[in-house]
């Protein structure tokens, strides 16, 4: 039952094979067995997931069910859901039980999901490797010594490890597609603006979105349907009709099915554009290439000439939303207060200082900085217009092109504590994928096979992704593309030993 | 001594928008709940919550625009003003920054009995922080974000005022005009008009302004006028005594009269505005602005040159009846009943009569017991002779106490009842007078021998003899007549 992709286990619990609290009891026994090796999960509730779960079955029973309805998800900590902690992986609200429901927890709760529990993260979502999280970093289950990557670190480890059938992460420079490539998972960032982001605790706004991540891309979709919509609580999110992120799925096209799809291949992104890329990724992103042309797609080369200044451009845009969206916490109405203190700025400074960790701390500078008067115009206002410029290199790009393919992560996953210590190597660790949430495009990651690393005895197979990206709105295109690549393929069905 | 220097006054005010929800949020503005009843998950701030613009205080920045007949922008912007607070409880506060709702605009004023032109900056949208709250807590702060994300337009103007007289008139006549428009209560002491003045002095003509401080948080005309006196008088006193002016805020202590610094430049923020990334641009389109120029009300200044032109109205007289739509309403309403030609007697009652009766109550215009109707026809009973002006207060005196019932016709019933038709018969007024000159040889004598004093007092003698009924001027022209006839 645990290795059934999300349309089976559906219509199981729709055919009454398995009601949802069993299925329910099955993950939470899993999670109890197996979470203490890899610190998936910051907040595990049994009581209230079952509570779900027994909901579920009446719906099921009655008749009533939706696709997700009894379904066992993992949620992401940075989703505000009521009567649960709600950390978003920091000491600051460790003791923050959110008194509402995102909008997509409520989509979710709607939809007759059960929220299994809460994934461990990066704090505040800043970082890329899990390492950031104030519970700890999360083991990557293909090689318990190494990162999940992140900041959705803990998602992606629980569904790698099958402690969840599938989970919620979200996308601020690459925080759901480097985690799903370095755990053999697949992950979809939508259209800014497709997913609302009421009650997804903030980290930098114009660039976060949220996500489904799974094991396969049909299992995306069928998140996806539940969590996209317009929100009218969310300004910045799109009023568009409903659609159905599956719809293309199911068409047998022969095999030939991609015959005719255009796929752009940056410059940027290959040879030269790939200094610093593990030269084991790139062979393994060519292989899927040559799949790619088997199933009838055709390449072109393209280039997206300001790629280049996309890291440097998020690490100042990022940091300023961010220094100001964490200022609400400061330790007057809710979440860490320091035990001691004398005057009002001591409290806030000691608060604030205990309260955040080093990655948070060093974000807020930066973004304090690049804001401040004298410096605003050079650095914030200059990102922006670099902004800009990477987003028109991609609308130029989708005149050649359908889809825009590459590796999703320079590397597979590092060692724990490899790059905790360098900022800058850590920041690189998303060179692929920033500039997707810069321009606003949807992408996902898709596996794409394993790579060897290391030599004799310590040696490993460690899973890598490939990343495809499209047009706005080109979600459901996405999903078909990278259905089509796993039908001809099986990296996405192989599963990390030792999780039994 | 200050006759050598200049005053350069420019004034910030901040006008609470008559929304009945936040700007933000969909919580109440009623000002008076208890402490934190009116803050919900959007004001307080919980983490990973949203705001979403309340268009009907956009509303009334169009309105406010169309106004002053300042740009209403196309395209404004939300900016963050980034700053700790416990009172503002995102850590900072959203507004608008480069880019406003609304740019320019002008604003008449009359200081004395001379006009002049203010001319605005801008007017921006924002929210409002809420209170913090220093007694009763023994010893720590309470807060109260009842007030948080309430609907603000700050309206600044440029350095145009040299006085206080001016700032206040200009308050003054800022204060009526959003009230006019519908988009302030203009409530002071609930905090809903607050103004900030910026001061400065330099020597006359010198072309370059002084250094300014700010007195914040004005929430008086009174006050305003004593803080910017006081603090003139300290910066003249400052630069005479050989000191500087220093940047800075400073607070009126309406105890001591005196302003105090409340912090210098070196410690002003860095308020680190940047657009908003939670909310889009303001687009506000040519149909938006068109459906509010249609439904606005005739302006104050428009109105008041048409009371001039049409009712030939006395400047104060116009300026008057044109402080509150109330007041032009009832104006216009009691003409309509007494007849234009009786436009002026109509302004003097309302301006003078029915203003000091009101005040004398403690009552507003829209709490008067008369209506215009009524006192339409009671001036009407003035223009057509049925009795005078003086005997009219009398019959104002018993509309006022409810005598004559609350239709339009009371004040004739009133007459009727009273017996106040004034005595127009010639005839038995000079019955009248005969006999009180009969009675009044000494007083006749003086005035023979030239004391022009004696005749009033026979004319007073002879109004009391009628009980006032008598039309005093036929009492007059008869009296004379007699005397030098």
């Amino acid at each position: 039952m645990i290795a059934r992709n999300l349309k089976t286990l559906s219509q199981a619990l729709a055919a009454r094979e398995i009601s949802s609290a069993e299925l329910t009891r099955l993950y939470l026994d899993r999670i109890a067995r197996h979470n203490p090796r890899i610190n998936a999960y910051i907040t595990v509730d049994p009581e209230k997931s079952l509570a779900q779960a027994e909901a579920a079955d009446q719906r099921l029973a009655a008749g009533a069910g939706a696709p997700l309805t009894g379904i066992p998800l993992a949620q992401k900590d940075i989703f505000c859901a009521r009567g649960w902690l709600t950390t978003c992986g920091s000491k600051m609200l460790g003791n923050f039980v959110s008194p509402y429901d995102a909008t997509v927890i409520a989509r979710f709760n709607a939809a007759g999901a059960v929220n299994l529990g809460k994934t461990n993260m990066d704090e505040f979502a800043m970082g890329s490797s899990n390492e950031t999280s104030f519970f700890g970093p999360v083991n990557n289950p293909w090689d318990t010594g190494r990162v999940p990557g992140g900041s959705s670190g803990g998602s992606a480890a629980a569904v790698a490890a099958l402690l969840a059938p599938a989970a919620t992460g979200t996308d601020t420079g690459g925080s759901i597609r480097q985690p799903a490539a370095l755990c053999n998972l697949t992950g979809l960032k939508p259209t800014y603006g497709v997913v609302s982001r009421y009650g997804m605790i903030a980290f930098a706004s114009s660039l976060d979105q949220a996500g489904p991540m799974g094991r396969c891309a049909e299992d995306c979709g069928m998140l996806l349907n539940a969590m996209a919509g317009f929100d009218e609580r969310d300004s910045t999110s799109l009023d568009r009709p409903a659609e159905d992120y599956c719809r293309d799925l199911a068409a047998n096209a022969g095999d030939k099915p991609l015959a005719g799809l255009k796929i752009g291949l940056p410059k940027e992104f290959f040879g030269d554009g790939c200094e610093g890329c593990d030269p084991e990724v790139m062979r393994l992103v060519e292989a899927a290439i040559d799949e790619y042309r088997r199933l009838g797609a055709e390449t072109v080369d393209i280039s997206l000439p300001n790629m280049r200044l996309s890291v440097p451009a998020y690490y100042v845009i990022a940091p300023a939303e961010a220094s100001s969206n964490l200022s609400r916490f400061d330790g007057v109405r809710y979440g860490y207060r320091a035990a001691e203190y004398g005057d009002l700025n001591d409290m806030y400074g000691k608060s604030r200082a205990q309260g955040f960790g080093a990655e948070v701390k060093r974000r807020i500078l930066i973004g304090t900085y690049v804001l401040s008067h004298g410096y605003y115009d050079a650095y914030y206002l200059q990102a922006q217009r670099i902004r800009r410029l990477i987003a028109n290199d991609f609308v130029a790009a989708f005149k050649q092109c359908d889809v825009i393919l590459g590796p999703t992560s320079p590397s597979t996953a590092f060692k724990l504590g490899e790059k905790a210590a360098d900022p800058v190597q850590m920041y690189l660790s998303d060179i692929y994928t920033i500039a997707v949430n810069l321009a606003g495009l949807p992408a996902m990651s898709v596996p794409c096979g394993f790579a060897h690393v290391g030599q004799g005895g310590g040696s490993v197979w460690l899973p890598a992704g490939l990343q495809l990206i499209g047009n706005y709105f080109a979600e459901a295109k996405l999903l078909d593309i990278a259905h089509r690549y796993q039908q001809a393929t099986d990296w996405h069905s192989r599963r990390a030993a030792g999780f039994d | 001594m200050t006759r050598q220097w200049e005053v350069v006054i420019g004034i910030e005010t901040h006008a609470q928008l008559s929304t009945q929800s936040k700007i933000f949020s969909g919580a109440s503005t009623a000002f008076g709940a208890p402490p934190n009843v009116q803050a919900c998950a959007v004001d307080i701030a919980l983490p990973g919550v949203l705001p979403v613009l309340n268009r009907g205080a956009v509303d009334c920045a169009i309105k406010f625009g169309l106004a002053v007949g300042g740009e209403v922008a196309a395209k404004s912007v939300f900016a963050r003003k980034n700053y700790f607070y416990p009172d503002l409880p995102k850590g900072y506060q959203i507004s608008q920054f480069e880019l406003p709702v609304v740019v320019g605009g002008q604003l008449g004023i009359q200081v004395g009995d001379r006009e002049k032109v203010v001319h605005l900056t801008r007017a921006h949208l924002e929210e409002d922080a809420g209170k913090s709250l220093h007694e009763d807590f023994h010893g720590k702060s309470g807060i109260d974000l009842n007030r948080a994300g309430t609907p603000l337009l700050e309206i600044v103007t440029e350095p145009d005022m040299r006085s206080s007289a001016e700032a206040v008139a200009y308050a003054k006549a800022l204060h009526a005009l959003v009230r006019w428009i519908g988009i302030c209560d203009g409530n002071m002491q609930e905090g809903s008009f607050r103004c900030d003045a910026n001061v400065s002095v330099r020597p006359v003509g010198q072309k370059e302004f002084g250094t300014r401080r700010e007195i914040k948080n004005l929430n008086s005309f009174r006050f305003m006028q004593q803080a910017i006196d006081y603090e003139v008088q300290w910066q003249i006193a400052t630069i005479e005594d050989g000191g500087s002016i220093e940047q800075a805020t400073v607070l009126f202590d309406p105890d001591t009269g005196g302003t105090r610094a409340m912090r210098s430049k070196e410690d002003a923020h860095d308020y680190r505005y940047f657009p908003d990334p939670d909310l889009l641009p303001l687009i506000i389109d040519s149909a938006w602005v068109a459906r509010l120029r249609a439904a606005m009300p005739e302006l104050p200044a428009a109105m008041r040159n048409r009371f001039l032109a049409d009712y030939g109205l006395s400047a104060y007289d116009a300026s008057a009846l044109t402080s509150s739509p109330e007041a032009a309403g009832y104006f216009e309403s009691a003409v309509a009943v007494a007849g234009k030609a009786s436009a002026k007697t109509c302004a003097n009652w309302v301006a003078v009569d029915l203003a000091g009766r009101l005040n004398k109550d403690g009552k507003g215009i829209g709490e008067a017991p008369v209506t215009p109707a009524q006192l339409g026809v009671l001036v009407a009973r003035i223009a057509d002779n049925t009795i005078s002006n003086n005997i009219a207060k009398k019959v104002f005196e018993s509309l006022w106490n409810g005598e004559g019932g609350g239709e339009a016709a009371a004040a004739d019933r009133i007459i009727e009842k009273q017996g106040l038709k004034q005595i127009t018969d010639s005839g038995a007024i000079e019955t009248l007078i005969d006999e009180v000159l009969a009675a009044s040889a000494a007083m006749v004598a003086e005035f023979k021998s030239g004391k022009e004093k004696a005749f009033n007092a026979l004319v007073g003698q002879a109004m009391k003899a009628t009980k006032g009924k008598a039309n005093p001027q036929q009492v007059n022209d008869l009296l004379r007549k007699k005397l030098l006839g």
